[in-house]
Parts: C-alpha cells; sequence; structure tokens
C-alpha cells in the first residue's frame, strides 16, 4: 500500500499526455493516444487491458525502445525523476535502462542471448553500470541468482539458456533487470508464458524483492486476477487511453467504466457460483487504424448515448483517487452496485 | 490451508447413468527416444500418457487440465486416433476405436470434432470461409445438392454468431474471435456428438473468450453435445465443466465432478494449482495463503521414481518416492491418487 508520505513527495515517474504511432503503407495508426499517469516510490501500478491497446507501446515508449520506424513517439513527457526522458540523448538514455529502469520482457527465450553464458549476461550490466569486473562481478552475479531462488548459482553461472527451463530464464530476467538497483521494474507480460504454479513462484518472488529493495513495480498484463493479488492502483486501457484509474479495491469493488465492467464480468471467476452466465462484452475490438469518432468503446457498451457517438469524454475524478473517462459514469456504477449485490 | 470457494452452486451435471459416449481406458501413448546412426536403439521412452482412463457421457463437459508436458494433448489425440494410439482401449459409441484402420476411422470422425487453440493457424488461408466451414459437409456426403449445401453453410454460420454473408470472406478478412468461431462452425458442420477443444479459448482476449465460453454452452444445450474440454486455465474449466480430471506427469492424478474439485480438492496438486489462480477480487486476495510449489516439473523422459509428484509435493513423506499410488475412491464420484490423501 502506498504511504501518506509517498503520496505527498513528488512521483518518481510522471508520464503526460504521451502519444505514439506506427507509420505503415495503410497510413499512420495510433498505439498511444494522450496518456498520463504516475508511479510513485515503492508502489506497484497495474496496466490492464486486452491486445493492441497501448499497454505495452506506452512501457516501451517510456524505455524509448519503440522501434523507429515504423513507431514514432510525437509528443508528450516522460518525466524520471524530474528528467524528461523524451529529451536526453541516446547514451543518457542508456544509462537510465538498466540502472534506473529494469524491464522484463515475456519471452525469456528470446530476451536472454542464447550463445553467452548466464554469469556473462549478468555481469554485463555490472560493468556498464557499476564499473564492476572480474571476481567482483563474478560474486555479485552469483548472488544476483542466489537472490531469486536459483540454487548452485556459481556453477550455474557458466550455463546457457537453453540449459535453463522456461521458469529459471524469467528468474535471469530478474536478477538481470534487478543486477543495478534501478527505481522501477517494468514487468510486461513476464509470467503469460509460464504455467500457473511456476507463475505464482515467479509473481511472489518479484513482489518480495521489489518490496524488499523499495523499488516500483509496473505489472502490464491482460489477467485481472494478477493486478488484483499485486497491484495498489491500476489503469484500465482501451484503444490507446487509459479509460480508468484507480485503487485496485475502487477499480474491482466500484468500477464506473462500462469497459472495466464488462471486463470484469467476462471471466469466469472461482470466487462466483460457476452456473453464473458469463456476460461478455458484444462485438469486437476496434481496429486501431480506424477508430470510431466519439468515444471508442460506444459501439460496445451497453449504456452508450447519442453524446458519446460524437464526443470524446476526458478522465475525470470521481472518488478520491479514481478516474474515470465516461459521461455516463454514475449511471454506470449505481446499476453495477445494483446488479453485484 | 486450501483455497475455499464461498459460491457453490455448479452446473448440474447430465444424467450419467446410460452407456457413456466415450470410454478410455488404461490409454498409453509412449514416445521412444532413438539413438545411434546406422542401427537405432531405443534409449528412453517418454510416456506422454501413461495409463490414463474416463468416461464421457453424453451432454457432459470433461475438462482435462494440466500444465504443459502433462500429456493432455497427447491423450486427445489418442483418443480420436490422430497419432501412434499405443495401448489401451478407447471405446466410443460402444465401439473399439484402437487399432481401427484409417479408412474405417473415418465414417467415426465425423462424430467428433475438434476445435483447436490457434485459430490463425488452423483455417486455410486460401479458401473461403464458407468452404472451410462445408468442408466436412463434402468429405462425410452430407450436402444433397449444391443449394442444400450452400443453405447448411449459411445456417451453420449463423448458428455460430456470423452472418451468412461472410461465406465468401478469407480467413485474414476475420478477426480472432471470429476465426474461432469459424472453427466451431467446421467443428459442428458433420452433426458430431463429441466435440474435442483443445485450447480453444485460451489465445483469446478475455471479451472475446467470454462470447466463445457462451456460445459453446448454448451449443451443448441445443445438440445435446458431449466436450472434451482441454486448458490450463482453471476458472474457465470450473465454468464450464461438469467433471474435472487433473493430469500430471502423464497420468490423471484426482478426478471428481466440478463442484467436489474445487469445494474440496484432495491431492496437493490440485490444491496447489487451485490456489496458484488469482482472482479478480483484490480484498479476497490478499487474505489467501497461497501453496507456492517447489522447483519445476520433471522432466517426462527422467521421471521421479514413485509419485510423480513427491519432488515439488509439501506433505510428501519417504513413502512417496518408493510406491506409485493408483487413483483411489476417497469421495463419492472423487477420485485421487495419492498415499497420504484422505476423503471422509
Amino acid at each position: 500500500m502506498t504511504t501518506d508520505s509517498r503520496a505527498t513527495s513528488s512521483p518518481l515517474l510522471q508520464v503526460r499526455d504521451l502519444r505514439t504511432s506506427f507509420n505503415t503503407p495503410e497510413g499512420k495508426i495510433p498505439a498511444v493516444s494522450g496518456v498520463s499517469f504516475d508511479v510513485n516510490h515503492g508502489e506497484t501500478l497495474g496496466l490492464v487491458g486486452e491486445s493492441g491497446c497501448g499497454k505495452s507501446v506506452s512501457a516501451l515508449s517510456i524505455m524509448r525502445l519503440v522501434p523507429n520506424p515504423p513507431g514514432v513517439i510525437e509528443s508528450g513527457e516522460v518525466l524520471f525523476e524530474g528528467i524528461d526522458l523524451l529529451k536526453i540523448s541516446d547514451k543518457e538514455m542508456q544509462s537510465v535502462r538498466g540502472a534506473g529502469i529494469g524491464m522484463i520482457f515475456q519471452e525469456p527465450m528470446s530476451s536472454l542471448n542464447p550463445v553467452l553464458t548466464i554469469g556473462r549476461q549478468i555481469t554485463e550490466p555490472l560493468g556498464v553500470h557499476l564499473g564492476l569486473s572480474g571476481a567482483a562481478a563474478e560474486s555479485r552475479a552469483a548472488e544476483l541468482l542466489e537472490m531469486v531462488g536459483i540454487a548452485d548459482s556459481r556453477r550455474r553461472l557458466g550455463d546457457h539458456p537453453h540449459q535453463l527451463s522456461g521458469g529459471q530464464r524469467q528468474r535471469v530476467m530478474i536478477a538481470i533487470a534487478l543486477s543495478c538497483e534501478p527505481k522501477l521494474l517494468i514487468a510486461d507480460e513476464a509470467t503469460t508464458a509460464l504455467d500457473v504454479t511456476i507463475q505464482a513462484q515467479i509473481l511472489e518472488l518479484m513482489k518480495n524483492l521489489t518490496t524488499q529493495l523499495g523499488t516500483a513495480l509496473m505489472i502490464i498484463t491482460h489477467n485481472l486476477g494478477i493486478i488484483a493479488r499485486y497491484a495498489d492502483r491500476l489503469n484500465v486501457m482501451y484503444a490507446g487511453k487509459i479509460r480508468e484509474s484507480g485503487t485496485a479495491e475502487q477499480v474491482y469493488m466500484s468500477p464506473s467504466h462500462p469497459y472495466t465492467v464488462g471486463l470484469l464480468n467476462s471471466v469466469p471467476r472461482l470466487d462466483r457460483p460457476a452456473s453464473e452466465r458469463l456476460d461478455p462484452i458484444e462485438g469486437e475490438i476496434p481496429d486501431p487504424a480506424n477508430l470510431p469518432a466519439g468515444c471508442a468503446f460506444a459501439p460496445r457498451c451497453r449504456w452508450a448515448t447519442a453524446k458519446c457517438e460524437v464526443s470524446e469524454p476526458v478522465l475525470e475524478q470521481v472518488e478520491d483517487r479514481q478516474l474515470v473517462a465516461c459521461f455516463e459514469s454514475k449511471t454506470v456504477s449505481e446499476s453495477v452496485e445494483i446488479a453485484w449485490q | 490451508m486450501t483455497s475455499t470457494i464461498s459460491a457453490s452452486q455448479e452446473l448440474d451435471a447430465p444424467n450419467r447413468s446410460g452407456e457413456p459416449l466415450l470410454s478410455v481406458r488404461d490409454l498409453q501413448v509412449h514416445f521412444p527416444l532413438k539413438r545411434g546412426f546406422i542401427v537405432q536403439r531405443e534409449v528412453a521412452r517418454v510416456k506422454a500418457v501413461d495409463g490414463v482412463s474416463f468416461d464421457i457421457y453424453p451432454g457432459e463437459t470433461l475438462g482435462l487440465v494440466g500444465e504443459s508436458g502433462s500429456g493432455k494433448t497427447t491423450a486427445a489425440k489418442a483418443v480420436i486416433q490422430l497419432n501412434n494410439p499405443g495401448n489401451g482401449s478407447v471405446k466410443f459409441e460402444g465401439q473399439e476405436l484402437v487399432g481401427l484402420s484409417s479408412s474405417a476411422m473415418r465414417p467415426v470422425r465425423r462424430k467428433m470434432g475438434m476445435v483447436f487453440q490457434d485459430p490463425y493457424g488452423s483455417l486455410n488461408p486460401r479458401m473461403r470461409a464458407g468452404d472451410i466451414v462445408g468442408e466436412p459437409l463434402k468429405v462425410h456426403g452430407l450436402a444433397d445438392s449444391r443449394d442444400d449445401y450452400r443453405e447448411q453453410v449459411s445456417s451453420l454460420l449463423t448458428t455460430v454468431g456470423l452472418s451468412p454473408a461472410m461465406a465468401e470472406r478469407y480467413p485474414n478478412e476475420f478477426s480472432g474471435g471470429q476465426r474461432q468461431r469459424l472453427g466451431v462452425a467446421r467443428a459442428i458442420a458433420a452433426r458430431p456428438s463429441l466435440l474435442i477443444l483443445d485450447e480453444s479459448v485460451s489465445a483469446l482476449d478475455v471479451s472475446i473468450q467470454a462470447q466463445i465460453l457462451n456460445l459453446l454452452q448454448d451449443l451443448q444445450d441445443q445438440y445435446n453435445l458431449a466436450y472434451l474440454f482441454i486448458a490450463h486455465d482453471l476458472s474457465v474449466v470450473r465454468h464450464i465443466s461438469h467433471r474435472v480430471a487433473v493430469m500430471y506427469l502423464g497420468k490423471i492424478v484426482e478426478t471428481a465432478d466440478a463442484k467436489d474439485l474445487y469445494e474440496r480438492p484432495l491431492h496437493p496438486y490440485t490444491q496447489a494449482l487451485l490456489s496458484a489462480i488469482p482472482t479478480p477480487n483484490p480484498v479476497h486476495e490478499r487474505s489467501r495463503e497461497r501453496i507456492i510449489l517447489r522447483g519445476d516439473l520433471p522432466s517426462p523422459l527422467d521421471p521421479p521414481p514413485g509419485c510423480g509428484f513427491s519432488t515439488r509435493c509439501p506433505i510428501a513423506t519417504d513413502i512417496c518416492s518408493q510406491s506409485v499410488p493408483e487413483l483411489r475412491t476417497l469421495a463419492p464420484n472423487q477420485q485421487a491418487a495419492c498415499l497420504l490423501a484422505q476423503g471422509d
């Protein structure tokens, strides 16, 4: 939980009106369309949404890892400890990656270099960012492996990625990402490809280590359960924009955006009767190249009015810390309250 | 210690008093691992499916769950005789399928549809949607005329929630969810009595996944279809299944009515699996203890002696590495393969 002292001090990361798009033969396709949010020191923030909503591109934009071309960060600010990452040089950015912000991706096999030993891959950032080399770097690397729960760590430094299981590879990724003690760790679908029992191991490890080190954590996932368990606050994204934002309790217990409600009613849940019929969101996720005018969710929304088809709602505060971009948010939260009783 | 589920109204199981539609007994699928350049000799044997038995009744859904490498897909393929079937017995509508020639299998396959995981890879990109859905009608000679064929294809598309006009389009013009609807339409085209659904909703976004799950339940009600529903997502399996079988390293370790399995899992692996699933409820999540299993799944090439789960089991004792536990009935309709598990 975020304490009051943290809430009042300035946030670690401030993203302001970020816009990223991709140039394709069919024209410019917006992926992130004006996203603003904060990550406070030591807190865990969830970014949730379905494929194509812009959650991964938001993270890649923060790290300046959007492939260019075709991707372009068009405008906005990414203030990390007060410095705008979009304005600094490539060289300065390199020292932010790893030392300031660490990142873990979904596919541990393709994020690790298959021809280099695990040890080499962990000691590399130690040399670049902390100036450690030789025996010092090696013993630090062994410590890091031990920290992420890999037994017999000295010997494992000589292993290549293919000698490890999927779960172990993701542990190595965590060790590399945390090796220079970054202030923020971004985990982009980091456990999606893993089996459920391994997923639970890795998530607990990530949460425990970041709590221990005081690292802020940004979890990007489509899994609503993971966010509910680990995140203090979350942003729900749809078609390139944040549609609802708040504490986990607020968003899960009293959702006020029709899309959030739709997501929560779409998943079969172990905490509800199995005989309950699912109440899915009608229709399909819109094509980002042809977004509807007005609110992008309006064509699938059961609360949509004529106004929603022409004008676009902006994020507005509905509760202390809860923001919703919907003209009908009051009606939505009231009808959810009745339906869920 | 185990996760408790407060809500308990589950799906009512269909009548299981008659003959089962599908009856699988002691199914074994072993893959030999060969070494040698000229003279190949078998150096090891992967027991992908190692003595699996289950029944499925008409109109019933059996959920088959397990992690990667547990053998659930191999078991399903052996049921439909798609790969080397190995030993055991697979009876479908009373007929033994193991050992049938491929020409003798053809009329049986009409009655078993299959829907795969990947809605992109499982549809021929050069065929129009209508022909993809209508192909089983042609193969099994189920259309009397061109008009009848077109009519059947239109009605299949309508049944799965697509418009008949879409028959002219190619797969790349459909979204992932629509493609999976096409896969379902193709699977039910020849009016089967059993559908094998292998991770059929796993790759879909949650809002689309819910639409397909509802469609599957409607089709089951409408046509009294039986489902063998293979998935790794236990919340989805609970939602759609009447009975559930949990697999680990090629064996069924627990099987029960869905209600009993989720309310009171008896095998320590089932307990760990259930406790590993986060629910979208922050209050419930933060108050609940989880069982975190140690280590990784053992390699099926080199399974541990005794109980396959003993290396990761939180309650294992010395005896677990000495003898292989058999499925024992520990409660009505509930069996678990654990030496230490206790029922009533």
